[in-house]
């Protein structure tokens, strides 16, 4: 056959050689071998643009015999990936050729040149429609597959009733292209599927198989896009389940025989259909559950033809109503799936076992063993459905095996799948842990192991996680602390564990802890620790932010060590990165003129609540907390409520009155703590809010410990207005210094503190701070404030909180 | 259905493309670029299937070419390979012994045949023998 080819396509060329002196141009094969010989793909493109050149040239004349072979070459050089655009018009030329060689060549090309999208297809409609009733059944097959393959919308819809007229009345070759151009015509114009339901159902009785097949995929298209059609066609299951019958029992059919199984392609796609029609209907169900078992025993499953038909057989007991034996036998069939040696088998019976994995779980659960195993498998594609099956079968009674797998899976799976494995083990940890130090446990393992593929809101949930579980806030410092020592390369881990050491850090140098070994962790190996992070060159920025931000607090932990923390935090006043340099120069600014506010705003961070992270702060101080991502010291301010409004108080804007210099302060020298006043008190300052003589009012103590006592005393200045003094002694031996008062309220009510009268309580009484608040309650809501107190006494940082309930006078 | 057959060398050099689907010149390019980068990146013995957004691609060596199809999420994976190895029957039955040569010198005829066997992203026939006699029979309308 080739050498006649060859032959004939040299003859014809040289005559088109002669004829057209011009464009010398060379027969497909030589061509062909041309491109090939190229050496560089600069040698090639220049072939290549000749050979072009000549055949738009050869395209223009009119009258050629090489036009076939000229859009033959075309169509080689369009395949090896240049532009061919121009030969489109060629095509609708040669499809309207009478010469078969040429029409066939021209729907090749129609095929591969021209896509719905393009103009010039339209212009083929009508060659179609002709060839479609020519008497040469070769020349409608090409029709019918130039429409199958690329028809538009408009085409088909121009062209359905001829396509319906052949499905009825022609021989069984053009039928059964007829059918399958009929369920493009439905894929592209679904009204139409209603124009070949008749037809399609009267080709069921057909002998011919490849009429038969193209019957089945057309019926199942119909009933796929319509309801009311699937409700129609449920009466033939009885005829399907007689032809499925005939495949399976009938002897030996030499034409349709692939190893031993007749015809495995007409019945995959019969009991496709049967798993449409049956499903959700019990008595079409009931009608093909025979059938079903007989196929589901009786197939050969040696060879992977006999388990594409066994393959199908499962997926359709699993999806209809079928009874219980005849499920059994499919899951039975999908477990031995899973022990065959052959790894497409067990991948395709992970992904069937995936799709039953919620509804008939513990049919499934029995496999869970052969399951996890596959985790172990080379090939990529089998680990993938094993981990989304192991994933699907963890249970609450299997956790801690289970994950035990899952976390040896996740140390050495292929990159791609890390993420995934990594979330998905979250989620079961979330859902079935089996106490908290467990959970913790998990995650750190996870983080060691898969840090740099989790998902960026790990390090906020994990940070909730631990602030939830007290009771092993020790246990979790010291792990993370091991955890830091060995490797800094995972950001998620380092970025917690830098705020663990940072909250934490008193546990961690306590030195014994019940759950884990005690390690003595000196402070300058804390120090040491969070300095490697913050020099590393693995870290990036917001880790240092944590670095740092843990290093500030821990100034509030350790005792001995606070230099060294202010050294740091000074170097890095001057860091190039502006986050950085931000944080340094408010805590230098904390070392030196805040110093007595140090202790309050750096202590330990309360329970932060899942739902309220991203929630503006709730009614009371310290209940809720805005991101903790960067757990940076200003963001933590929701004590200092000075402003309701202004829920967010930054440190800045907390120091920066201190800047302002018309800041007249009524007490002397501390001008600090005009601060706490908001901006826009300057006026209320000179206001008539001195102490001037106040009515007597009742004086009642609100906190008295330690020898620190507060008393207060309101008063109400108009009808929604109030001031509040309190007033604060020291009947203790030694001096108190750094005595700052800080107050919340109500969200409706407004609070403005006004500047303490000193920040020094003189031991014995010898002196008093009086600080005053002015509330406006315009709501007249419930008034209650809780107060907190803090000071220094004899070196060491003190902090209490009071609630005032109900004030006197009121 | 099936969405498009794909056949290229070991070295990534396209022999046949067929599409089923409407897709762009672009379009098609990329995702020529992905399969043979996937397909071509699997290492031996392991299973012929793998997931390519939503698309199910099945793929199979045969001696110096790879044959590669994608297909829906309904459509049997161990069917397709019957598909893929019926094709080769095929266009070994009619070459002769086919190797990538008789595939690159001869496309239009590898089309030819695909095209009594597949349709519209489907099988047309089933018959080894119907398809190798249509082709024949074909073939001697040609001038």
């Amino acid at each position: 056959m080739e050498c006649i080819e060859s032959h004939r396509l040299g003859n014809v060329c040289a005559t088109a050689a002669s004829d057209i002196a011009m464009s010398p141009s060379i027969p497909l094969q030589e061509m062909i071998r041309a491109i090939r010989s190229a050496r560089t793909q600069c040698e090639e493109r220049g072939v290549i643009q000749r050979e072009c050149a000549a055949i738009r040239a050869q395209f223009r004349q009119t009258d050629s015999g090489a036009r076939s072979h000229n859009l033959a070459k075309l169509l080689y050089v369009h395949m090896l990936g240049y532009p061919a655009h121009f030969g489109q018009m060629e095509c609708v030329r040669m499809i309207a050729s009478p010469r078969y060689s040429e029409k066939r060549v021209g729907y090749l090309g129609a095929m591969m040149l021209l896509d719905e999208k393009q103009d010039a297809s339209l212009l083929i409609t009508n060659s179609i429609k002709n060839d479609l009733a020519h008497s040469n059944q070769y020349v409608q097959s090409l029709a019918l597959c130039t429409l199958a393959c690329m028809g538009s919308a408009e085409m088909c819809r121009d062209l359905a009733p001829e396509i319906e007229r052949l499905l009825r009345a022609s021989n069984s070759y053009i039928k059964k292209k007829a059918a399958l151009c009929a369920v493009h015509i439905v894929r592209k114009v679904h009204e139409l599927g209603e124009l070949f339901a008749p037809a399609a159902r009267s080709l069921l009785v057909e002998k011919n198989h490849g009429v038969l097949h193209g019957a089945v995929v057309l019926i199942t298209e119909l009933c796929e896009r319509n309801h009311e059609t699937l409700e129609r066609f449920r009466k033939i299951v009885p005829d399907l389940v007689q032809i499925m019958k005939g495949l399976v029992i009938s002897g030996y059919s030499p034409e349709h025989d692939v190893a031993g199984i007749s015809d495995p392609f007409l019945q995959v796609r019969i009991l496709r259909l049967l798993r449409i029609l049956g499903r959700n209907n019990e008595v079409a169900s009931d009608a093909m559950n025979d059938l079903l078992a007989q196929v589901a025993t009786n197939t050969d499953s040696t060879k992977t033809v006999g388990n594409a038909v066994l393959y199908e057989t499962v997926l359709t007991v699993l999806d209809i109503k079928s009874e219980c034996g005849l499920r059994v036998l499919a899951v039975n069939i999908l477990g031995r799936f899973l022990l065959n040696n052959d790894r497409n088998i067990r991948y395709i019976a992970m992904t069937s076992l995936q799709k039953i994995v919620c509804t008939d779980h513990n049919a499934v659960q029995r496999h869970r063993g052969t399951i996890v195993d596959c985790l172990k498998d080379q090939d990529a594609s089998v680990k993938r459905r094993a981990l989304e099956l192991s994933l699907a079968l963890v249970s609450a009674t299997n956790i801690r095996t289970m994950m035990k797998e899952l976390l040896l899976f996740l140390s050495s799976c292929p990159p791609e799948l890390k993420s995934h494995a990594a979330s998905g083990i979250f989620n079961a940890a979330e859902r079935y842990a089996p106490s908290q130090r467990w959970h913790i446990d998990t995650i750190l393992h996870v983080l060691t192991t898969a840090g740099g593929d989790v998902r960026d809101e790990t390090v906020p949930n994990l940070i909730q996680l631990i602030t939830n579980t007290s009771e092993l806030h020790c246990y979790t410092v010291h792990k993370l602390y091991r955890a830091l020592l060995t490797d800094i390369s995972q950001p998620s881990l380092v970025q917690v564990a830098c705020w663990c050491i940072g909250e934490y850090g008193d546990l961690l140098m306590k030195g014994e802890c019940q759950e884990t070994e005690a390690v003595q962790v000196s402070e300058d190996d804390a120090l040491d620790a969070l300095e490697t992070v913050l020099q590393s060159h693995m870290s990036s920025p917001a880790t240092r932010g944590f670095a740092l931000t843990a290093t500030m607090k821990l100034s509030t932990r350790i005792t001995d060590n606070v230099d060294r923390i202010r050294s740091i935090v000074s170097i890095y006043g001057s860091c190039l990165d502006v986050e950085l340099q931000q944080r340094a120069v408010e805590y230098n600014a904390l070392f030196k003129k805040y110093d007595h506010m140090r202790a309050a705003v750096l202590e330990r961070m309360p329970v932060i609540e899942k739902n309220s992270l991203g929630d503006t702060n709730g009614e009371s101080m310290g209940e809720t907390m805005k991101e903790i991502q960067t757990a940076t010291v200003k963001k933590a301010e929701p004590l200092l409520q000075q402003q309701p409004a202004n829920q967010v108080c930054d440190l800045l804007d907390l120091l920066g009155g201190s800047e302002e210099p018309l800041q007249p302060s009524p007490a002397p020298g501390l001008s600090i703590n005009t601060a706490s006043t908001a901006g826009g008190d300057l006026l209320d300052l000179l206001g008539g809010f001195e102490p001037t003589p106040l009515a007597p009012a009742p004086t009642v103590t609100v906190y008295d410990k330690d020898g620190v006592a507060l008393t207060l005393n309101c008063e109400k200045q108009s009808d929604s207005g109030l001031t509040v003094t309190l007033i604060a002694s020291n009947s203790t031996d030694s001096d108190i210094s750094a005595f700052t008062l800080q107050a919340a309220v109500p969200k409706s009510v407004q609070l403005h503190m006004k500047a303490p009268s000193g920040d020094s309580l003189p031991a014995r009484g010898a002196a008093k701070v009086t600080q005053l608040v002015v509330l406006n309650n315009p709501n007249k809501v419930s008034l209650k404030m809780r107060i907190r107190v803090s000071y220094t006494r004899q070196g060491s940082a003190f902090q209490d909180t009071v609630q005032v309930d109900s004030f006197p006078g009121l | 259905m099936m969405h498009f057959l794909l056949l290229f060398s070991r070295q990534g050099k396209l022999r046949l493309q067929k599409w089923f689907t409407p897709l762009s010149e672009r379009e098609k390019k990329k995702v020529i670029r992905d399969m043979v980068a996937l397909v071509l990146a699997r290492p031996a013995r392991t299973c012929n299937f793998l997931q390519w957004k939503d698309l199910k691609i099945v793929y199979k060596r045969y001696a110096s070419l790879y044959f590669s199809v994608g297909l829906d999420e309904q459509d049997n994976e161990l069917l397709a390979l019957e598909v893929l190895h019926r094709y080769v029957e095929l266009l070994d039955r009619y070459f002769g012994n086919v190797c990538e040569l008789d595939i690159i010198f001869n496309f239009e005829k590898a089309y030819f045949i695909l095209d009594e066997f597949l349709m519209g992203g489907e099988v047309v026939e089933t018959s080894k023998l119907a398809v190798g006699a249509s082709i024949e029979e074909a073939d001697t309308f040609q001038e």
